[in-house]
Order: structure tokens, then C-alpha cells, then sequence
């Protein structure tokens, strides 16, 4: 796998997302602004108003136009993008089942922002997590580098799939923080991506179709279970998408996670997003200068849950918290705790687990929070019994 | 009231079949409402009075079913009611509003069960 040229930039995430966005050169861009994801429809509004891409930008009213006019474009056969986050989210999440559910692979930006209330513009994961269940695949990034690669590599899952995807980046933290990164030329993207293969298309008066019709007790569950199953054969489509990116690009990206230093871990936290690069400082430090055996693991794919694949890399650890920067109010903790748990549960061989929610509201995430987790492990791993699933990092008693 | 058409489970496809011929729950060709007989949805029925009716067909204009069924005569001048189409009437009764009140030739009726 021959590396395509690669050309140094310093971009903010949105910058970067924006520039991917440039060079994939989606037919419809249909948005609306939100902070912290403003920046991307605004820097790409650029590039239409420049004439560097042929996308019919729509800007309408409410995020709720926004995924609808989507829907629309998508369903004629358009490849779409858009970008939200939080409140925008959520005001798109009626709309979001029906992409799904109409197989439309669209592909939007999502920077992580916290809902209301109170009112807070900064990052935690509770409004993706609120979309969980809408049938979209989700993407949690790390860093600058590859949310730029993961939005292309997006585009192709999502037509791969044909289900729409989510990108995402932790508001403000990668979003408006500067990195460098690496990123290919235009024609390169393009040619990757290629020309999108519609399932079907509205606009074809030759073979006329209905689309988004009432179905009713006698064939809405058959329906649902069709989209159930794409979402099952989602996980080859990702894996296909993601080789043929590294193949393309010479460049291979993690798929559904990143395990770090997990190979005898008798320790290991799950974590999601920008956070991992301090938790992984954190396990070089227990590892390294004090011998303990930690590991980190990255989830990066949440939407399909790959959990025979965590059980093949988590199953053997013995102590494994799992780090969720959203709650779901339901008395155990976060989702991808829950989630995991429930994974996990499958399998005869599964490590002892408990739930931390931390950084909620863009609350800073210190080394500290991962010495104070792995330090609350030790305390379970000597035989004492929390009182409840979960643990707060990071907030004041 | 006309036997509701009889859509039997093992006639009825599965979601194998489906997810290839209809993927993303769309329906191929169109139009296709005329299949589904929203007559059972109905409570109360029209009941049409032909020696009463003028023809003035301001019930046809409001159906919002296109429920009001007409004869048309070959040259195309002359247009009359001939009924009410009762597989596709819902009972909304918004022909009974219409319908002139001095000629007064529909009427609600409960349906019979």
C-alpha cells in the first residue's frame, strides 16, 4: 500500500472537517449553525461561495430543516453532509430515524456538546448518546488527524452501508483546538470516493417508487427488521470501507477501537474521544514507573457495538472501568458502560466492571481523573463493594 | 358494509424478501393508496339520497378521498353522482357539510357493526 502525497497543515478540527468536507465535494450540504460546529458549515459555505466545490448549499431554518432537506437530497440520489451538535441535534432527532430508516447514507459532523440544562456550550457526549438508538453508526474521534481522515473514511462507510454516519469530534477541545495533520490532495479524495450507487432514487420517473409511506401492524416490524439487519451487516461494511481506505491512502485508520497497552492488563479503562491521549500518559505512567499492569482501550466505533471484539480484547482483564463523558439518569452510570456490560455478560470470561462519568459540561479532564479511577479499581480489585455502579470523577462533593 | 378485503399472514412477505425488493421500507411503483381500503376506518357512514340530489357535485369537490363516485356521459357535459365509493370513505362527513342545506340529500348514519 503505495502512501497518496500528504501535504502538512495546522487546522482546528472544524477547520479540518470543513477542508474534508471540501475535498469530498458532497452534492447537498443542507445546515444550520451551532456552536461549536458553526465553524464547519461556515468555513464550507466558503468554498461554495468560491466556486471550489459544486455543492448546492441549502441554508435553512432549524436543524430540523436541515436533516429533512437532507433526507429529501439523499433520497434522490445525492451524496449529503451536514454538521450539528447538541441542541441542533436534538432538534434533529425525529428526522434522524427516518435517514436511517430510508437506508440514506448521509454523513454529518457532530461536535460533542453537553444539552440543556443548564445552558453549556462545552463538550461531554450526552448529545450523541441521545441519538444512539436512531440507527445511526457513530464515529468518536481523537484528535485533529483523524477526524479529517474519519469523515472521508465516513462517506464511504456510509455508502458502503448505506446508512447514514456520524462524526464526531469533543467540542472545543478538538474542534477549536489547533493541531497539525497530514491531509491529501483533492483529486486523491475523490477518486477514493468515487461516484455514490443509490439503493433507489425518487427522481427516477422511469421507476416510479414511494417513498416514506404508512405502514402499519402488518408490515412495519418486517420493515424495521430489514433495517435491523443492515445494521448487523454494517460491521463488514466498516471493516471494508476502513481496509479500503488504508489500501487507497496507505494510511490505516483503527476501526472499532484502539487498544492500548491491553496485552496483560489486569487494569483497563474504556474511554471515548479526546480524552484517551491523557488517559494513555496515564497508563505509561503506571505501567512504566510503577509496574502496574494497565491498559487503555479507545472505543471508537459505538454505532454498530463491536462486542464480540471488545470480549476478545477485554475479556481477560480482571478490573475494567469504563469511562463515559455522559449519564444516562438511569442510577448505573453512563451508555457505554451499560453497553459493555451487557457485551461482556455474553461471555463466561468477563473482568469485574464499574462505571465513572466524568467531564460533564466541558469540565477539564485531568491526568488526575484516570489516577482516581484506577485508584478506585484497586480498592474494588481489594474486596470492597461500592455502594452504587457508578462513580463521579471530577466533581466537587 | 363491504367485507374489509382479507390480508392473510402466510401471504404476507417476510422481511428477507422485503429488504431486497423494498430496501429502506420505499414501495415500488406508484400510486399505490388505491391498495389500501381505508373504508374500515369508518364509524359513521353517508347515506345518499339520489331522488334528493341536484348533481351539484360540491360533495365531490370536498371529498378528500375521492370517494364521490360519477357518471360522465360519452360527449363529457353531462357529470353525475352515482354513489359513494364505501372502500375508500372514512365516514369524515365533510360531504354531509356540503351538500346544500335545502337539498340536504346526504346524511350520517352509524355504521352497522
Amino acid at each position: 500500500m503505495a502512501k497518496r502525497k500528504t501535504t502538512r497543515m495546522a487546522l482546528t478540527g472544524n477547520e479540518a472537517m470543513a477542508f474534508a468536507m471540501k475535498q469530498i465535494n458532497p452534492d447537498v450540504v443542507a445546515a444550520y449553525p451551532i456552536t461549536p460546529a458553526t465553524q464547519i458549515v461556515e468555513l464550507f459555505s466558503k468554498y461554495v461561495a468560491d466556486g471550489e466545490v459544486d455543492t448546492e448549499f441549502v441554508p435553512v431554518e432549524s436543524e430540523h430543516s436541515a436533516m429533512s432537506a437532507c433526507v429529501g437530497a439523499s433520497a434522490a440520489g445525492a451524496r449529503v453532509m451536514t454538521g450539528t451538535a447538541s441542541q441542533g441535534l436534538a432538534l434533529m432527532h425525529e428526522i434522524l430515524y427516518i435517514a436511517s430508516a430510508l437506508r440514506l447514507p448521509i454523513t454529518m459532523c457532530v461536535v460533542n456538546r453537553t444539552l440543556s440544562a443548564p445552558i453549556n456550550i462545552h463538550c461531554d457526549h450526552s448529545d450523541t448518546m441521545g441519538s444512539r438508538d436512531a440507527g445511526w453508526i457513530q464515529i468518536y474521534t481523537e484528535n485533529v488527524q483523524e477526524a479529517y481522515a474519519s469523515t472521508i473514511v465516513g462517506v464511504r462507510t456510509a455508502e458502503k452501508a448505506n446508512l447514514p454516519v456520524m462524526v464526531t469530534t469533543d467540542g472545543f477541545v478538538l474542534s477549536h483546538g489547533m493541531e497539525s495533520l497530514d491531509v491529501f490532495d483533492d483529486e486523491d479524495v475523490r477518486e477514493f470516493l468515487g461516484q455514490r450507487k443509490p439503493l433507489y432514487n425518487v427522481l427516477d420517473v422511469d421507476n416510479p417508487i414511494t417513498v416514506g409511506p404508512l405502514d402499519l401492524q402488518d408490515y412495519f416490524f418486517e420493515h424495521k427488521r430489514g433495517q435491523i439487519e443492515a445494521m448487523f451487516e454494517a460491521k463488514k461494511h466498516i471493516y471494508d470501507a476502513h481496509r479500503e481506505f488504508a489500501e487507497f491512502f496507505g494510511v490505516e485508520l483503527p476501526v472499532f477501537m484502539e487498544p492500548y497497552r491491553l496485552d496483560d492488563a489486569e487494569y483497563a479503562i474504556v474511554v471515548l474521544g479526546s480524552s484517551a491521549g491523557t488517559g494513555k500518559e496515564v497508563v505509561d505512567d503506571l505501567r512504566d514507573e510503577k509496574g502496574m499492569k494497565v491498559g487503555l482501550l479507545r472505543l471508537r466505533i459505538f454505532r454498530p457495538f463491536p462486542y464480540e471484539e471488545l470480549q476478545q480484547v477485554l475479556g481477560k482483564v480482571k478490573y475494567l472501568a469504563v469511562m463515559d463523558r455522559a449519564d444516562s439518569l438511569n442510577t448505573m452510570g453512563g451508555p457505554v458502560a451499560t453497553e459493555i456490560a451487557r457485551a461482556l455478560y455474553h461471555f463466561s470470561e468477563r473482568p469485574i466492571i464499574h462505571s465513572f462519568v466524568y467531564g460533564l459540561g466541558g469540565r477539564d479532564v485531568p491526568p488526575e481523573n484516570f489516577y482516581e479511577v484506577i485508584e478506585k479499581m484497586q480498592w474494588i480489585a481489594a474486596g470492597n463493594t461500592p455502594d452504587r455502579m457508578v462513580t463521579y470523577v471530577g466533581v466537587r462533593e | 358494509m363491504p367485507a374489509p378485503k382479507e390480508r392473510k399472514w402466510d401471504e404476507l412477505k417476510g422481511w428477507k424478501e422485503l429488504a431486497e425488493i423494498s430496501p429502506g421500507a420505499i414501495v415500488p411503483g406508484v400510486p399505490t393508496s388505491p391498495e389500501y381500503l381505508t373504508g374500515d376506518w369508518r364509524v359513521e357512514r353517508p347515506i345518499w339520497d339520489e331522488d334528493k340530489c341536484t348533481h351539484c357535485l360540491l360533495c365531490w369537490v370536498f371529498c378528500p378521498e375521492d370517494a364521490i363516485m360519477l357518471n360522465i356521459s360519452e360527449d363529457g357535459k353531462v357529470v353525475k353522482m352515482i354513489g359513494i365509493d364505501y372502500d375508500y370513505c372514512k365516514g369524515c362527513g365533510i360531504c354531509v357539510r356540503a351538500c346544500p342545506p335545502k337539498i340536504h340529500a346526504l346524511e350520517m348514519a352509524p355504521e352497522e357493526v
